[in-house]
């Protein structure tokens, strides 16, 4: 029963789904929108979870002064404390925006800025002409690194408009980029409808946990 | 003797720290950011299809703009949001917009706000913002349907009827197009179900990374027009003659770029001057 | 005398009739101002909504000619609603002169409604054309969605047939993924060096078709983990995802006899913000430094952070994601890559079972048969017969 009973709640919903994208009538669309809803709860619950989670591999670090126990304290206090300055003064009350504005908003751009450098090295290191297929690769980067950016206009103003570098790099963009993009869509929603099916069918079982009840 | 010497030269530059040019990559968007250079920027079809078609809407027309941005990807889309907000109230249109993604609810809020003020333009009158709910494709479904399904107030408390800019704004189709600034994998809940189900039009506005990727529905004509990136930005403010945050980076961009590509360049040299040294050996 | 008498009554007479000449001008002129409304619309035809749940109306007219137009342009219509033919009549909305049909919602099946279209210019209001009687209902079947119906039965009768075939006994080929294969290797070489190995599911949620396709190489990866001794983190960024993948590992200790070993604490949530848990798998990835790093599931931007931090850690690093966008980084940072289908494909793969390999072949076959359609198609527009192109553009 602990396999059967999920197999059967998502084989029917799984099929109810299907029928209701067919079917518009009101009395329909409404047990979607209730299925949504209770989505939605039991994603909001599963987030007890999540920090049940998270308090105990950092409590258990704290504990047994394991290496790095600081960071978790940090992470626990974070966590507590944001989420009381949050609740006691509203998500617009003055310490709760400092502490969004000063504190989270400048961290989290900064993790995004890393980018940049991480990009820059790993195209040195890994941008190399070893073959046709690695050179068309570097050849096509080039072309839209420089082309989607003024200095593509000025360094190649005196070719013809047809061989200037933004011209170029808007084909690459519209055509064949276009062209790779609308068939690795078609083989990934085919993908997605077989394991959906599958899914519903209950042949693919791995979310069950374990070995999905392999017979 | 000089043949280990250049060997050594040439593997020390495929080995080098990659500290060098994290460093060298830190100048070269620093710099710029001190001297403006001011690169001319060109316009695209596809950011002058979005500005045709706000410019060419009537004033009083609600225009939505939700904005899916957070601190990590504001550097990219802020600077595209202004432009929009500056564009709309420039032509007296009036502004709907949410933040589905709970980490950028306060920057959209407050960048609104801001842009509006510049303009002289009041809430619950000439703006309004729905603010932020939790799952965007059912958000996005329901205000297919009725904004007040999914927002029966707005982000301040305010019930939604009792704004003057919301009476007669039931859904998508009342108001004359969407363009969406989004930097998550929600721009597709908008093509499917805005678009694709309420058939309202729509455009977006996202990361130049994520860009390429929606060039295929541009073509297809799901959406009208695509803002990509920081480029499109400076194009869009170049557009409305308002030199902005996007115009300025563009010179950092430029060089960035450049200096990236002639990292790429001394790379594959040392890699087929190394090739050429082991075959010679 | 007389002469005088005469005169002033007439003299009389006359400043009347000079002070009436404005008064009757104005009337004329207001009867003219009255008069010159702007033109009505025509042909207002009310409908229901096709294929909607109910409660809508959609309004159609045509603007005035162009002569009419000419003479007084119109602003803009306003849209009145009544349930009665000769009203009263309440105000809904106002539009532009640009629209030309309006949908009403939020109105109740089967009662009848009557809509009243005014064309509006300079303050002033036409009289307005009432419409038909129209009813709102909603709709069993979403007709414009039937080409869809029929893919999704073919595919099914497909799949179905193909996954028969397989338990009957016959080979299906599947070409070998060289992700996939190196997966044992991977691990060996972690066991080898004593090293753990870092297992990253991705940014998806439980219902992602790649973060399912995730859970299935993980049971591999765990079983494999048991077999060698070697442990396995599993950093998640949705607690339901963690729920999952805690099951797997465990369920793995648990079948090769070893369930004591398993240790929960290896399998957490670090957080659902996007750079917060990539900022957290680095710091795992330093500190631990990982022998191997899998990257299965959904990637977005964080995708070159985790893949350059695992490199400098010195990691053998093996990716899988759907994200085309993110493909490019893992491939040009990461030593083996599952691109796209070749991800959902692992559990066909590595389970050699028949109903998995039925449904790969399905998949196969669904895509032979989308490059004849699109063949079939461009052919047939191309000379100028695009209704077969168009059959397949549903909403």
């Amino acid at each position: 029963m602990r396999r059967e009973v999920p197999l059967l709640i998502v084989f029917l919903f799984g099929l109810f789904m299907i029928v209701q994208y067919f079917i518009p009538h009101a009395k329909f669309a409404f047990w979607y929108q209730e299925f949504n809803n209770w989505t939605i709860i039991i994603g909001i619950f599963t987030m007890i979870v999540g920090i049940g989670s998270l308090l105990s591999v950092h409590y258990s670090k704290i504990r047994f002064r394991q290496e790095g126990w600081g960071y978790s304290l940090v992470t626990i206090v974070a966590l507590f404390g944001m989420a009381i300055v949050g609740l006691l003064g509203g998500t617009e009350g003055d310490l709760f925006l400092k502490l969004y504005r000063f504190g989270l908003s400048p961290v989290t751009a900064t993790m995004f800025s890393l980018l940049a450098f991480f990009i820059a090295s790993a195209a040195y290191r890994a941008f190399r002409a070893r073959n046709v297929i690695s050179t068309l690769l570097l050849a096509a980067a080039v072309v839209v690194m420089l082309g989607r950016v003024p200095i593509g206009e000025i360094l190649g103003g005196w070719l013809p408009r047809w061989l200037q570098l933004p011209n170029i790099a808007d084909f690459l963009l519209n055509v064949p980029n276009v062209a790779a993009k609308r068939a690795i869509y078609i083989g990934v929603g085919l993908g997605v409808a077989a394991v959906s099916l599958k899914i519903i069918l209950g042949i693919e079982r791995t979310w069950l946990g374990g070995d999905g009840g392999k017979r | 003797m000089s043949n280990d010497t250049n060997r050594n030269f040439w593997e020390k530059l495929l080995m080098i720290d990659r500290r060098w040019i994290y460093l060298t990559i830190g100048i070269v968007v620093f710099v710029p950011l001190l001297f403006r250079i001011g690169m001319p920027v060109y316009v695209t079809t596809e950011v002058q299809n979005v500005y045709d078609y706000i410019d060419a809407l009537p004033e009083g027309a609600v225009v939505m703009i939700p904005c899916e941005y957070d601190p990590a990807t504001m550097a990219e889309l802020r600077p595209m949001a202004y432009a929009l907000f500056r564009h709309c109230f420039s032509k007296n249109l009036k502004i709907l917009s949410t933040s589905l993604q709970i980490e950028g609810v306060t920057l959209v809020k407050d960048d609104l706000a801001m842009i509006a003020a510049e303009y002289g333009k009041e809430y619950g009158k000439d703006y309004v913002f729905l603010g932020y709910k939790p799952y965007p494709s059912v958000v996005i479904l329901n205000m297919g349907e009725n904004f007040r399904k999914p927002f029966p107030k707005d982000y301040y408390g305010n019930n939604l009827d009792s704004l003057p800019m919301m009476k007669g704004v039931i859904n998508y189709s009342s108001c004359a197009c969407i363009v969406n600034i989004n930097a998550t994998s929600g721009a597709d809940y908008w093509i499917n179900y805005a678009n694709g189900r309420y058939k309202a039009p729509l455009a977006l506005g996202v990361t130049a990374v994520m860009a390429t990727d929606y060039y295929t529905f541009l073509a297809s004509g799901q959406i009208f027009g695509l803002i990509g990136g920081l480029k499109g930005a400076s194009e869009y403010e170049k557009l409305i003659n308002h030199t902005g945050p996007a115009a300025r980076a563009m010179d950092v961009q430029s060089i960035a770029h450049t200096v990236i590509v002639i990292f790429i360049v001394i790379g594959n040299v040392a890699y087929f001057a190394s090739k050429r040294k082991m075959r010679n050996f | 005398m007389d002469r005088v008498k005469f005169l002033i009554p007439t003299f009389i007479l006359f400043i009347i009739a000079i002070s009436c000449v404005p008064a009757a001008a104005a009337d004329i002129v207001a009867d003219s101002a009255i008069a010159i409304l702007p033109p009505n619309v025509s042909d207002v035809i009310v409908s229901d909504k096709p294929n909607d749940p109910g409660g809508t109306l959609v309004v159609e007219w045509i603007l005035p000619d162009s002569a009419a137009l000419a003479a007084m342009p119109i602003k803009g219509v306003n849209i009145y609603l009544s349930g009665n033919h000769d009203g009263p009549f309440e105000l809904i909305t106002s539009l532009p002169k640009s629209a030309l049909h309006y949908e009403c919602s939020d109105l109740q099946d089967g009662e009848s409604y009557y809509f009243k279209v005014t064309a509006t210019a300079n303050g002033l209001e036409s009289d307005g054309i009432t419409s038909a009687a129209g009813i709102p209902s909603g709709q069993w079947f979403n007709t414009e969605r039937l080409p869809i119906l029929i893919v999704v039965i073919l595919f099914s009768i497909t799949a179905i047939t193909f996954i028969i075939k397989a338990r009957g006994g016959y080979d299906f080929y599947v070409r070998p993924i060289a992700g996939i294969k190196a997966v044992d290797e991977a691990i060996g070489r972690a066991t080898e060096m004593g090293r753990p190995i870092l297992y990253v599911p991705g940014l998806g949620s439980a219902a992602d078709v790649a973060t399912i396709a995730a859970f299935t190489i993980l049971a591999r990866v765990a079983k494999k983990v048991v077999e060698y001794n070697t442990r396995v983190i599993v950093p998640n960024y949705d607690p339901v995802v963690m729920a999952i993948c805690q099951e797997v590992v465990k369920e793995a200790y648990a079948s090769a006899g070893k369930p004591e070993l398993y240790d929960p604490k290896d399998v957490y949530f670090i957080t659902q913000d996007q750079f917060p848990y990539t900022a957290a798998v680095n710091g795992v990835m330093l500190r631990e430094k990982p022998a191997t790093n899998f990257y299965m599931g959904m990637f977005y931007a964080e995708s070159l952070v985790l893949a350059e931090t695992g490199f400098v850690s010195g990691s053998i690093q093996i990716a899988g994601t759907d994200q085309l966008v993110q493909i490019p980084f893992f491939v040009s940072v990461c030593d083996f890559v599952l691109m796209g289908e070749e991800l959902y494909a692992a559990s066909a793969y590595l389970s050699r079972e028949p109903q998995q390999l039925g449904t790969l072949k399905a998949q196969d076959l669904g895509k032979v048969t989308v490059v004849i359609l699109i063949i079939i198609g461009v052919i047939l527009s191309t000379i100028g017969m695009s209704g077969f192109a168009n059959w397949f553009n549903v909403g």
